[in-house]
């Protein structure tokens, strides 16, 4: 007997289910209503149509053709306007009533719009139809897009509009794009390849307001009040099974529309397939389970016996040309352990998740070639034991011996590139051993090669390794810890030169051998991208000593110290009382002078830190940054004020730097001091900068010190005006800032590239202008009180995230 | 038996990074890694009860606040040349809510 089929939706779940039901010649009468004026096509070429590399008719799966030969009616353009379940019927938008002996829901999914203020404004679209598509394809070099969402959909809108011209830029409210798929890393190299095709990517970017005129999308307001003007904007933030329909028809539905194996819902002469399903607690959105779907609900139709089952996933994707790859759980976790593959050079990454000898998951960016061979060892369990070291480089480097990584290079011919920036081949480099450059630095002193940008660092390591065979002593510089064979100085050339602008960059393109870090490396990475791109990078907290996350220093027994700031040692007696008040208020069993000429409130507890500065904010006081790597004090004598000796006003020039200099972070910690005359009272000459002043002007000296080492300050400069002093004392703030190694004091760096080298920087105006330039950019973000900032914004993290004491006291 | 309690939302520690739960027997340490996972240790070190919850959170591994001695998040054992043990709780991540075993809690302060 013909069975009545109605399908609702024409979309690729359901349409694949025809096509399984015609090919095995079931006895069927179908209907198919689609709300889109049209019939069939396959959505996810939806991206090519876009990008101008395919047309709509060629991503069309159903002609009208197919659907006379097949005897479907098709009621395209029109809804159903609802279900009698008891009679077996549906209606339609205009009345017409047709009864069904099966219905099929492939209803799809509605993209999810973010109720923002401005959603509802002409211009604000999904990117679900080819209406949407339409829409951006009107689009051109003269037009600004927005797209909110930086997950595949979002970025293949807009990599697609990119193609045609059009300015976009990508707003994802995540630290990186596509979390759900990608690990960090991989998320960094796909926001370099877009970047690289014009696309501007803004992570961790939440939106407030889409702001409109005449009732048309003008631009997007971000929270941190940036606006970004667009023609368009597009939101692609998620989908979410659409079940109005199958709710007023009284189907048992969750997330999404219930089904069991057989594909059937709640009512046995309903089935449903497709993004409108939920099957045991999941909703699809991929294509591959959806097709699986598909074959099952057109066998249950024609009584056969079939069960849906839910399949181990991988996404093997290309986004815009980029390949990505990933599977299985490949979050950290118990018992779990990582191999990391990076080739800068390539912008490769790899990385595979370990648990008791058995692959669990994976991420691979760049080259997947080997993705179904890695996919396999997943899905069957593979033991790995035996090829633990070599599984990273993928099937062609299993079984037979080891390889030797120096093979490579040891084959390259005399005439190959090794420095691309200074031009140095392989043959000058050996020539160079040969003649007694045994080390890195000696073929860096001879040759130039990986002097400048420092990409080659590796390679010619590996040259002289070759060359040296046994004798070849990995440089004899330090790498700043385990999880990089680079030094400070190596890593620090290459954030410059490779614009490395996150932690994410610089763990790909330094090949770091960890997935993030460690204690040691984290910190100084941190300060790194602070000090070079102030403006692009933001601090992460996380990467800091807890001294700078808290702003405050850790005592032996876990409370901490609080030292309010007191400008070049001034202070008043209304200071001193705020002081006493805070420190009767909280128990603060020390109060201390510090050698910094201000005052030590030592043994405050954690909880009570947010407290005690807004108190201290109160009083007009700000933190005194006592525990960071960064300006600490400028230290004064009372100078012309009331000194019978004094020749300058000492005190004041000191509030004056003290005042620039405060709020910046340094290589190490940062101590001034200002003395009137060559006395000496403040100590000035074993500061890290000291002044010294004299009748004739201001004597200014580097490289002081008083802690394990004890050294006096060497001359650098003397100027005849506070205003000069001012200029030299920031540019050569911001010179150490550029260029010393992370933890070293300025008399260290000093001894590395020598007072000479200094002087020359800071005694050319035009270098010291610019020195001092940057550093007045870097303190427009860095100058303010974190005290304030964590009283307003952050006080909930100093205290415990939840109290079991109560609980546990029943 | 297990009593898996809510204790905060995943988001109220930030990724690699730690808070403390206060119990009746002294302070648990949480900690998110950067996938992520939580944990729930002990907050003292093994060597001078350095506060974990204050250290650089890195892999699974966090690094003592005091004097850098890394402890690991999963077994509580101390890494590298120095030996000791941190005592570890029962936590996991369900529906971006944080879960501790309160039971598993409450023996420890019996204990």
């Amino acid at each position: 007997m013909t069975q009545n089929i109605i399908v609702i939706g024409a979309g690729m779940a359901s349409g694949r289910a025809l096509e399984h039901l015609f090919d095995a010649g079931a006895d069927v009468n179908v209907t198919l209503f689609n709300a889109e004026p049209r019939g069939n096509y396959n959505r996810i070429m939806l991206s090519p149509v876009l990008a101008g590399d395919k047309t709509y008719q060629e991503i069309v799966t159903h002609d009208a053709d197919w659907y006379e030969a097949n005897g479907v009616t098709c009621r395209f353009g029109e809804r159903v306007a609802s279900v009698d379940r008891a009679a077996k019927t549906v209606t339609a938008e205009n009345g017409d009533v047709l009864p069904y002996d099966k219905l099929i829901f492939g209803t799809g999914s509605n993209p999810f719009m973010i109720p923002l203020p401005g959603h509802d404004l002409d211009g604000v679209i999904a990117y679900r139809d080819l209406e949407d598509t339409e829409l951006m394809m009107s689009m051109g070099p003269h037009n600004k897009v927005v797209v909110i969402g930086g997950g595949l959909l979002g970025l293949e809108a807009a990599a697609g509009m990119a193609a045609r011209g059009v300015d976009v830029t990508v707003v994802h409210i995540m630290g990186h794009l596509m979390e759900r798929q990608l690990d960090e890393a991989a998320g960094y190299l796909l926001r370099k390849a877009l970047v690289d095709k014009g696309i501007t990517v803004l992570c961790q970017a939440n939106s407030k307001e889409i702001l409109g005129k005449d009732g048309r999308v003008k631009a997007l307001l971000l929270d941190d009040g940036t606006e970004l003007p667009c023609d368009l904007l597009v939101m692609a933030v998620g989908i979410r099974p659409n079940i109005a329909l199958a709710v007023d028809a009284g189907l048992a539905v969750g997330k999404g529309i219930h089904v069991d194996d057989q594909m059937l819902t709640s009512d046995e002469s309903i089935l449903a397939v497709g993004e409108c399903v939920e099957h045991d607690g999941a909703i699809f959105g991929l294509v591959a389970p959806l097709y699986d779907q598909a074959k099952v609900a057109a066998q249950t139709i024609m009584g056969e016996e079939a069960a849906f089952v839910q399949k181990e996933l991988s996404t093997k994707l290309k986004v815009t040309g980029c390949d990505l790859f990933s599977a299985g759980d490949f979050t950290d976790g118990e018992g779990r352990e990582d191999i990391v593959f990076r080739d800068p050079g390539r912008g490769v990454y790899r990385r595979l998740v370990i648990e008791n000898n058995v692959i669990v998951g994976t991420v691979m960016y760049g080259d997947t070639a080997d993705s179904n061979w890695f996919f396999g060892l997943i899905r069957d369990k593979t033991d790995i034991a035996d090829m633990r070291e070599t599984v990273i480089f993928g099937p062609a480097y299993q079984g037979g011996a080891p390889v030797d990584p120096l093979a490579a290079v040891a084959a390259l011919p005399r005439d190959a590139e090794i420095c691309g920036c200074n031009g140095i081949c392989k043959g000058t480099i050996v020539d160079a051993i040969e003649g007694g450059a045994t080390d890195l630095g000696a073929v860096r002193a001879v040759t130039k090669a990986s002097a400048s940008c420092g990409t080659c660092t590796g390679l010619v390591e590996q040259v002289l390794a070759v060359s040296l065979g046994d004798d070849f002593v990995l440089s004899g510089a330090q790498p700043i810890c385990g999880c990089t064979d680079l030094t400070h100085e190596d890593v620090r050339r290459m954030i410059k030169s490779q614009e490395l602008k996150s932690m994410a960059a610089v763990w790909q393109e330094c090949a770091w051998k960890t997935v993030d870090g460690c204690h040691v490396c984290r910190p100084a990475l941190n300060y790194y991208l602070i000090a070079d791109w102030p403006l692009e990078y933001l601090d992460d907290p996380q990467s800091r000593f807890i001294n700078e996350r808290k702003h405050a220093n850790i005592q032996k027994d876990g409370t901490f110290s609080v030292v309010p700031r007191m400008w070049g040692g001034i202070t008043t007696p209304d200071e001193l009382r705020a002081i006493a008040d805070a420190a009767d208020k909280y128990d603060v069993p020390t109060v201390k002078v510090t050698g910094g000429q201000r005052i030590d409130l030592l043994g405050v507890k954690g909880e009570d830190l947010p407290d005690i500065w807004a108190d201290l904010n109160a009083a007009g006081m700000v933190s005194g940054h006592a525990y960071s790597k960064g300006l600490r004090t400028v230290k004064t004598c009372v100078g012309t004020d009331h000194c019978r000796f004094g020749t300058q006003d000492s005190t004041g020039l000191g509030i004056k730097l003290e005042q620039a200099l405060w709020g910046s972070w340094t290589p190490h910690k940062l101590k001034l001091g200002v003395s009137g005359c060559p006395r000496n009272c403040a100590e000035a000459t074993c500061k890290d900068i000291g002044v010294v002043c004299v009748d004739s002007g201001f004597q200014i000296g580097i490289g002081g010190a008083a802690g394990m080492d004890v050294r006096e300050i060497e001359r650098l400069i003397d100027v005849e005006t506070e205003e000069e002093t001012m200029i030299v004392i920031k540019a050569m703030t911001q010179l150490y800032r550029e260029n010393a190694r992370y933890l070293d004091r300025i008399y260290k760096w000093m001894n590395k590239v020598g007072l000479d080298w200094i002087r020359e920087r800071i005694a050319d105006p035009a270098e010291r202008a610019t020195l001092a330039a940057r550093f007045d950019l870097s303190q427009t973000v860095y100058q303010k009180d974190p005290w304030a900032e964590h009283v307003q914004q952050k006080a909930a993290i100093y205290r415990p995230v939840a109290n079991l004491a109560l609980e546990a006291a029943e | 038996m297990t009593d898996w309690t809510d204790i905060a939302a995943l988001d109220d520690i930030p990724q690699r990074g730690a808070r403390v739960v206060k119990t009746r027997d002294g302070c648990v340490a949480v900690f998110r890694t950067a996938a992520d996972e939580v944990f729930a240790l002990d907050n003292a070190c093994p060597h001078k009860a350095g506060p974990l919850s204050e250290g650089i959170v890195h892999g699974a591994a966090v690094t003592c606040p005091l004097h850098n001695w890394v402890i690991s998040l999963e077994t509580g054992l101390v890494q590298g040349n120095d030996t000791g043990q941190v005592a570890t709780y029962p936590a996991r991540v369900e529906g971006g809510r944080i879960l501790l075993d309160a039971a598993f809690l409450r023996a420890r302060s019996a204990a």
